[in-house]
């Protein structure tokens, strides 16, 4: 349960991790190292070298644009969970973020790192992928390039991320005004790994009617998996469609996904966060 | 492999020394510093009993290098006492709502408990239940833990949500 030995280097900016990581493509970036540590106690992962990244100031900040946050890939969990501008901003962020773990967890995992890790289970990946976040990744040979998160996670582990790319900067788009969004996950206890969850963005015409009913699972595939309710479209927001609705738009994992349980674990998460989006689109509709 | 000289205040004292760069810091504070208060239960971010406070905030130190802490101030379960090495707050509350059975986890139980007051924020129990989920006791006291939390956190200070006869 210790790690093997290794080399750590300290870079003073991105420039300088960004160098180190082209000269040496076994390396890894260390950030908070919530999971890489973890994966190296268990010697599950050697690398020959940690860069750690964690005291780049300049990666730990947040703007607020129009219509959208940018945020350094820096920013830990728990800044997430707890900063107000993002409470209000975009709160569905921090409610993904106050899912991860625990607090000390929190403390120390970085939105860049959850993104880099790419862990199929993971909540921030899923939003990000739902929200079509795009993900700067910057590097000596490449430069900067902006990737789609809805496209970025290819498989368990795995992301369009090349050995000597750095994910810098993750823009999330906020949600329009007059959007519903829900969430719910499963998990067998609270800080663990959900079983399954899902979130939900859903968006109402002034009559009621759907929109745009979107929404993501996370611990159902070995990345995250969109739906997009188009044969919603125009149809009256009851509550007791999402049921039906989410069993359907499940049926193709019904082969791929380990055991019955998590299939209707995944199917009961979806069909929650759908029938809370809903709900929080027509309450907002109200103000 | 790289030794790496790491250079950081625990417990109100500095330190400067050379260690192997895959050196934890739970390993640095219990085997260079000789501060065992500091446990190791699974060494993989689960358990909670390697909680310390770095910099003011809570962290596995089975999860940090030593090396990643250069810089930054610690704080562990032996900098938690008052000055004169009686309990403090958080160690008082604890002993008096029987939060601690075997004492393993009890180390991370006060570390993680010391930063939830410290933000100062009224919770409820609900809460205080989430904020301590992170820290396993395998005796399964936690209601001794919780009742103690509720008297430093919850918004009627005294000894509510406790049915033992402590005197206080």
């Amino acid at each position: 349960m210790k790690p093997a030995a290794i080399d750590y280097a300290r870079p003073a900016s991105v420039a300088d991790a960004l160098s180190i990581m082209e000269s040496d493509v076994e390396a890894k970036v260390l950030a908070g190292g919530q999971s890489l540590l973890a994966v190296m106690n268990f010697r599950l992962a050697r690398p020959t070298q940690l860069i750690d990244i964690g005291s780049l100031a300049e990666l730990n900040r947040i703007f607020d644009d129009d219509g959208s946050l940018l945020i350094g890939a820096l920013r830990c969990h728990r800044d997430l969970e707890t900063d107000p501008l993002v409470r209000d901003r975009l709160p569905p962020l921090a409610e993904a973020a106050r899912h991860i773990g625990h607090i000390a967890i929190r403390n120390r995992g970085t939105l860049g790192g959850s993104i880099a890790h790419a862990d199929p289970a993971a909540e921030l990946p899923a939003l990000a992928a739902l929200l079509d976040a795009e993900i700067y990744v910057d590097s000596r040979q490449r430069g900067r390039r902006v990737y789609h998160a809805a496209e970025f996670f290819e498989a368990r582990y795995t992301t369009l991320l090349e050995p000597d790319e750095l994910v810098t900067w993750i823009r999330f788009p906020t949600l329009p005004a007059d959007a519903g969004w829900g969430f719910t996950e499963a998990a067998r206890r609270h800080g663990d790994f959900a079983i399954a969850g899902a979130f939900a963005v859903v968006e109402l015409t002034g009559d009621r009617r759907l929109r745009r009913a979107r929404a993501v699972l996370f611990g159902v595939t070995d990345r995250p998996w969109l739906i997009e309710a188009v044969e919603l479209t125009g149809r009256v927001a009851a509550p007791d469609i999402w049921r039906e609705f989410a069993t359907a738009a499940m049926a193709e994992l019904v082969d791929t996904m380990e055991g019955a349980y998590r299939w209707r674990v995944a199917a009961g998460c979806l069909a929650r966060a759908f029938e809370r989006a809903a709900a929080n689109a027509r309450a907002g509709a109200h103000e | 492999m790289s030794d790496i000289v790491v250079d950081l205040e625990v417990n109100g004292v500095r330190y400067e020394r050379t260690v192997p760069a895959r050196l934890s810091l739970a390993d640095f504070l219990r085997d260079s510093l000789g501060l065992t208060g500091t446990h190791l239960g699974c060494e993989h971010g689960v358990c909670g009993s390697c909680t310390v406070l770095v910099d003011g905030r809570s962290a596995r130190s089975c999860l940090l290098l030593a090396a990643q802490v250069s810089g930054a101030t610690v704080r562990t379960v032996e900098g938690l006492a008052e000055s004169d090495g009686s309990p403090g707050t958080v160690q008082s509350a604890l002993a008096r709502h029987g939060g601690i059975q075997c004492g393993f986890c009890t180390p991370g139980f006060v570390v993680a408990l010391t930063e939830l007051v410290a933000e100062g924020k009224e919770l409820d129990e609900e809460e205080i239940r989430e904020a301590l989920s992170g820290n396993i006791c395998r005796c399964t006291g936690y209601h001794g833990a919780i009742a103690a939390a509720v008297e430093l956190t919850g918004p009627d200070p005294g000894c509510a949500g406790c049915d033992q006869e402590c005197g206080s």
